[in-house]
């Protein structure tokens, strides 16, 4: 199967810290894979490589075949772990900035998801919930026919009934000729949507694998294994 | 559905087919919901679904008609066979909890019966 990205060695440095360590990562056509890990462990740092906000210190970074540059940016698309549009607009001024900016958005999609989060195009930003704007912007990225979705802790500070809705839209917007990254650590919620885990310490992998395979190795849950890695 | 045992999801999945088979909820013939669906409505990876299935279908419990999904064998002898595998099971795991407590195969026998009797009125 095609590998749309593919990680060779990577570390990143900040002055002399290393927050990513010799990172070896390959993820195949159809595969959602969970990066987890508590704060600090690297994850944003990762993620901030894979879409371009930094750059890497050593090592190679290819996605769909390409190193990180225009061509990437077209195919990702990124859920930052925070609020990306402004105050002053209403669901339909961002989702028509969406459109402006990526022309693989699909105002179908959008109008779909929308519906599915119980979401206005009226409503307006600065009144939305925390959950609200979540399901907003998740709605956002997900309307993209990407080739890679990077979401950075989708359902972190979320109430019980919208993390259900988000992990659903996740699952109804699944298809199997692009993959997924999303990092966490709450993983009890997530576990059952992911096909492989990397366990992300101190900017090391850890351990990393297929969760099915894990769990039948560890005889345990992703959750158990990840409080394991991280108790002590 | 909650997915906390100690096992493979695609096994708690196989588990939960099975035992809906077994009990009659779904017939044989039956056509299972498509991956998708079952993607959706347990809120799991559809690559698990997938292997559920595949897995199903090497147990000959289920086979696949292109282009028309998978469903449930029509083959009584194999649901016959299914239902004793899985009262075995049961009866495994409760004589060895029985055991773990310390009771004796006579107190146990004993304590069915009480409880078949009192079934009965």
């Amino acid at each position: 199967m095609k590998n749309i990205v593919e990680i060779k060695n990577l570390t990143k440095k900040y002055s002399n810290k290393k927050a990513l360590d010799n990172i070896n990562l390959n993820i195949e056509e159809g595969k959602v894979v969970g990066i987890l890990g508590p704060n600090g462990s690297g994850k944003t740092t990762l993620i901030k490589i894979l879409v371009g906000l930094l750059r890497q210190t050593s090592g190679e970074v290819l996605i769909d075949g390409q190193r990180i540059g225009v061509y990437t940016k077209g195919v990702v698309s990124y859920l930052p772990d925070r609020n990306f549009l402004y105050k002053w607009m209403r669901i339909e001024d961002a989702m028509n900035l969406y459109k402006d900016f990526y022309s693989d958005f699909a105002e179908e999609k959008f109008n779909d998801i929308l519906a599915f989060m119980n979401l206005d195009k009226s409503m307006k930003i600065d009144s939305l919930s925390k959950g609200m704007h979540e399901k907003l912007n998740l709605s956002l990225v997900l309307s993209r026919n990407a080739k890679l979705y990077i979401l950075d802790e989708p359902i972190a500070g979320v109430d019980p009934v919208a993390r259900e809705q988000i992990l659903d839209a996740i699952i109804n917007n699944y298809n199997d000729k692009s993959s997924m990254i999303i990092t966490t650590h709450l993983v009890r919620d997530m576990e059952s949507i992911l096909d492989e885990v990397v366990f992300l310490k101190e900017g090391k992998i850890v351990l990393q694998g297929n969760a099915e395979e894990l769990r039948e190795e560890k005889g345990k849950q992703i959750d158990d294994i990840y409080k394991e890695v991280f108790g002590e | 559905m909650d997915f906390n045992e100690n096992l493979p999801i695609y096994m708690q999945i196989m588990n939960l087919i099975k035992s809906k088979m077994a009990s009659g909820e779904i017939n044989g013939g039956d056509k299972l919901p498509s991956v998708r669906e079952l993607s959706k409505e347990l809120r799991v990876n559809p690559n698990t679904i997938q292997r559920a299935y595949q897995e199903l279908e090497r147990e000959e419990l289920v086979f696949t008609k292109r282009g028309m999904g998978t469903f449930a064998t029509e083959d009584k002898q194999v649901i016959k066979s299914l239902r004793k595998d899985m009262a075995k099971g049961i009866v495994n795991k409760f004589f060895e909890d029985m055991s773990r407590l310390g009771f004796s195969s006579d107190e146990i026998k004993n304590i069915i019966l009480e409880w078949l009797e009192k079934e009965d009125k």
